[in-house]
């Protein structure tokens, strides 16, 4: 049967490729891309800002309930094998504790569904939580602790004693995965291998090449908030205040665990202290829910620091190789992007860095592969912009390494090989400006005052400049749904079950609200991150501000067709279809003729209504397979590197964006630069070094772990075309992921500038320099 | 035991181990003070003690009895901000907001530091009576408060505005 599916697919593949614009989603642009001067782009303060600053934005582990306990997990030491013996009872009889949960005692419970596995799955890893003796990788929870205080848990958790027994199946080396065998990665229902013509022939033949490789250590994502959870049961209702980028997942998921109705599970995060793809579902939630079960207390349970590098997962080990082969004039005969990735036995997360190659560039032929092995370790998840952020970094080095080869400008090569239109789908691109990224960002930048490695020097510092391009696609997932709530005073709510975690989306969605309806900001309250809302809204794959803005295009719609009925005969609208008539000064106007208006205040007390609420569904995204849909940057770094020390400082960076309309210009310049710092973190610092002989993580806190601080980074240039897709909603694509990729790479090539050293292992640490 | 918090006198018996951390958010339930590692390294904690920034997770509550102890709280709510609060709004200094009430403290005990002098790893002249707000001071000093979501550009301008050169030198020609 799987073969007749897939061919029915593939029809429907091609059927949506091939059918007119206006049957797709987006065919028809949305009115608010004409919209020039309104809210649509302003530099607006966040609203939830106030709070933040004053300490009043309330996060997961700060809602005080009555007889709470605290949870303490203890975490096992070795990576494959069995518990023999675990001696809880000095933890038992210390002083305030209240539960000791091992495998012996837990409830029954079922894995939790891995990510990706169905349309609502939300597990980290599909192990079973604490249900057998089995160990699967360093640093499962084995016990957990519930206690009056935080430290009488942590205290009691220290006392327990574990005896094990190493299973000879481990694995945690990468060359013994490797001699395991692998096996190419599956993303999104589809293999991650493509090849076009015979790429490995055409790069033999080609006059110039560069076949080369490069590494990715672990990282892991670190937000400042500790993962936590406030949560309690009433009868077989769970209520979990999480801290979590995707509420309607986590109670489908915890409802499967529990076996207990979806509706049963009620899920709130009003404010994540970021997330960047680790704020999911891990076994901490699962376990304290469990416990607090057991004990009939309600439960607060925040990881240690320690803790999230055990068990939460990050992005995993990467190693490349990137191959080019290029004509005299620099278009490409050959691409090739394949590599090796480790994954474990119990989730499906293949790090996809082939995906900016199969859009990016365009090549007479391609071989791009991703190949995964398993090892024992915490499960690998999606961190931002999960595939792009690493492959970005072998690919844009390699076309860097090619144009020094060549003797050519790096931004002219990849000019030389922009694609008229998708390289490897063939579909059109809804919209594409990198090249006008680059010119902009170039004269900005000052790139032509770039000099030949090494031969910039000030003192003990040698100077570089380097570039790259970032890429990330517009994702739009299947399930959105908003309500929509006016009231005739002229008040509206938007209720969504999407998230804010500091990306600005309650700020950018009550702005697009307030422009869609024509009333003032003030007059909007956007609900959403709670299980009680419509919708089933990852905030992943950048995709927030398109899924909600589809959902709420759709229920605005809705309301715009009731508020016609009631307005009836007797209104200035009389015979206007929705789509004839738009929001403008708190009532509805006709597009064409805007004297022809009623305020809301007026239909809905001539229809005797004090509001109308509707609600509805975001149409399946079907423009993803109609059109190639894509972001890009090109971004531009200087560096100094010390001729004494190897240590290397970023002095100036500057990023020019091509990511459609953008909403908010101060907190879209903030997702830039936030983007762009992580992708300094992941150039010169980032690891998270796993010791292979024992699968344990050898650096799991702040002080080992490094991140950026305020002395590694410079101001931070950004820039952006603003020029809008006219498949997208508001003409927008996403602006979460896309600053992070290419940086990588614009750090490496700048070092190279700088010393001409070629430096193909991240993170660029100054040993690597001397 | 004793303490004054934000202007308000407590009186409360806990566990000698509990940090002082702890006793703001889990027992006075003041949760500006974040915890982003409990062991120092990150500055979400960060408080201010007789006006001296301190990272609160690392500290005994017990040895803070008597103290004049000040969290993000303190400084000012909605409707009434604190300057350099109201600076971090307007200059989104801030994306998540975890790190910031870490951040907002720290900057006010750092401000104060290099008024008394307190001598840095960039600064030139480690005799000097005191040090300016510039650039790189800044930066070094707050470079114990991390921010993940990475709005540090944001951050060191709303500091600069609020206690840098420019702020004293636009209210000396406010004032003239
Ligand atoms: S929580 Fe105190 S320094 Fe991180
Ligand atoms: S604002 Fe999120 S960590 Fe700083």
């Amino acid at each position: 049967m799987p073969i007749l599916q897939d061919a029915l697919q593939a029809v429907m593949k091609k059927a949506i490729a091939l059918a007119p614009d206006s049957f797709i989603p987006g065919g028809k642009p949305d009115p608010l891309i004409r919209h020039k001067h309104g809210l649509i782009g302003a530099s607006v303060n966040r609203i939830d800002g106030p709070l933040k600053v004053s300490g009043q934005a309330t996060f997961a582990a700060e809602f005080p309930m009555q007889n709470m306990v605290y949870a303490a997990l203890k975490y096992s030491t070795i990576a494959r094998g069995r518990i023999v013996d675990i001696d809880t009872s000095a933890a038992e009889s210390a002083l305030g504790v209240v539960l000791v949960m091992t495998y012996r005692n837990a409830p029954r419970l079922k894995p939790m569904p891995p990510f990706m596995s169905q349309p609502k799955a939300a597990g980290g890893d599909d192990v079973p939580i604490m249900q057998d003796d089995q160990i699967h990788w360093n640093g499962q929870p084995v016990a957990l602790v519930l206690a009056g205080t935080q430290e009488e848990a942590d205290h009691a958790q220290s006392l327990i004693r574990v005896t094990y027994e190493a299973g000879a199946d481990g694995v945690t080396s990468l060359a013994k995965a490797k001699a395991n065998g692998s096996e190419p990665g599956l993303f999104q229902g589809e293999p991650l291998k493509l090849e076009i013509k015979d790429a490995e022939a055409m790069l033999a033949a080609a006059p110039h090449k560069v076949d080369v490789r490069y590494t990715t250590p672990r990282h892991n994502h670190n937000p400042i908030e500790l993962h936590a959870a406030t949560l309690y049961w009433e009868g077989d209702r769970l209520r979990i205040h999480d801290t979590v980028q995707a509420v309607a997942h986590e109670a489908w998921t915890l409802a499967h665990v529990f076996d207990i109705p979806e509706e049963h599970v009620r899920v709130t995060s009003p404010y994540v202290g970021g997330g960047f793809g680790s704020k999911t579902l891990w076994q901490h939630q699962v376990l304290a829910a469990a416990a607090s079960r057991l004990a009939g207390r309600p439960v607060r349970v925040m990881l240690s620091r320690e803790g999230v590098f055990r068990i939460v997962g990050g992005r995993t080990i990467t190693e490349q190789r990137v191959a080019i082969g290029a004509q005299e004039d620099g278009s490409f005969d050959a691409l090739i992007h394949t590599g090796t990735v480790a994954m474990t036995p119990h989730n499906n997360m293949p790090e996809p860095f082939i995906l900016p190659a199969r859009s990016a560039y365009a090549s007479k032929s391609f071989l791009l592969d991703v190949e995964t092995v398993k090892m024992n370790m915490t499960a690998n998840t999606f961190m931002r912009a999960p595939g792009e952020a690493v492959g970005t970094f072998g690919l844009e080095c390699a076309i860097d390494e090619l144009a020094h080869a060549m003797g050519m400008d790096p931004i002219e090569l990849r000019l030389k090989n922009e694609p008229e239109k998708d390289p490897t789908t063939g579909l059109p691109f809804s919209q594409r400006g990198v090249d006008q990224a680059w010119k902009d960002g170039r004269e900005r930048f000052g790139w032509d005052k770039r000099k030949a490695p090494g031969a910039l020097r000030d003192g003990d510092w040698l100077v570089g400049m380097g570039c790259a391009t970032g890429t990330y696609p517009y994702y739009r997932m299947p399930g959105g749904a908003a309500r929509l709530t006016l009231s005739r005073e002229g008040r509206a709510t938007v209720g969504i079950a999407a998230h804010e975690m500091g990306m600005g989306t309650s700020t950018a969605q009550t702005q697009i609200a307030a422009e869609r309806l024509g009333l003032p900001m003030e007059a909007i309250t956007f609900n959403y991150a709670d299980t009680d809302l419509p919708g089933i809204v990852l905030a992943g794959g950048s995709q927030q501000t398109a899924a909600i803005g589809a959902a709420v295009i759709a229920a605005h719609h809705k309301l715009v067709e009731e508020l016609l009925k009631l307005a009836g005969n007797d209104s200035p609208l009389a015979g206007l279809k929705p789509d004839e008539v738009g929001g403008l000064d708190g009532g509805l106007c006709a597009l064409e003729d805007e004297s022809r208006c009623e305020s809301y205040a007026s239909i809905l007390s001539r229809a005797q209504q004090d509001k109308v609420t509707v609600e509805a569904e975001a149409p399946m995204p079907l423009e993803l397979q109609h059109w190639s849909m894509h972001s890009h940057s090109a971004l531009f770094c200087e560096v100094r590197v010390n001729t004494v020390t190897g240590e290397v400082r970023v002095s100036r960076f500057l990023g020019s964006f091509d990511c459609g309309r953008i909403i908010n210009a101060k907190t879209a310049a903030s997702q830039f630069r936030g983007g762009i710092i992580m992708g300094l973190g992941l150039a010169l610092m980032e690891e998270s070094q796993f010791d292979e002989r024992t699968g344990r993580i050898m650096n799991p806190s702040l002080a080992e772990y490094h991140v950026p601080v305020h002395l590694d980074v410079p101001e931070i240039d950004v820039m952006w075309t603003d020029e809008p897709d006219p498949h997208t909603p508001m003409g927008a694509r996403g602006v979460g992921e896309i600053g992070i990729t290419g940086v990588g790479a614009a750090v490496a090539n700048a070092i190279f500038n700088a010393t001409g050293k070629r430096v193909r292992d991240l993170p660029i640490t100054l040993d690597r320099l001397l | 035991m004793q303490f004054f918090v934000n202007g308000g006198e407590v009186d409360i018996d806990f566990d000698p181990r509990t940090s002082l951390l702890d006793l703001l958010r889990e027992r006075l339930h003041l949760f500006g003070p974040k915890k982003g590692c409990n062991q120092g390294a990150c500055g979400a904690c960060t408080v201010l003690v007789d006006g001296v920034r301190i990272n609160s997770c690392l500290a005994l509550a017990v040895q803070y009895q008597g103290r004049e102890i000040v969290t993000v709280e303190g400084l000012g709510v909605p409707g009434a901000l604190h300057p350099l609060q109201a600076a971090f709004v307007e200059h989104d200094g801030f994306q998540c907001g975890y790190c910031t009430p870490g951040q907002i403290c720290s900057a006010i005990g750092m401000v104060s530091e290099l008024k008394q002098g307190v001598p840095s790893h960039v600064s030139a002249d480690v005799a000097a009576e005191s040090f300016p707000l510039d650039h790189d001071e800044l930066r070094e000093r707050m470079s114990g408060n991390l921010c993940r979501c990475g709005a540090y550009n944001g951050i060191v301008d709303a500091i600069q505005e609020t206690f840098g050169e420019a702020k004293a030198e636009s209210e000396k020609s406010e004032a003239a």
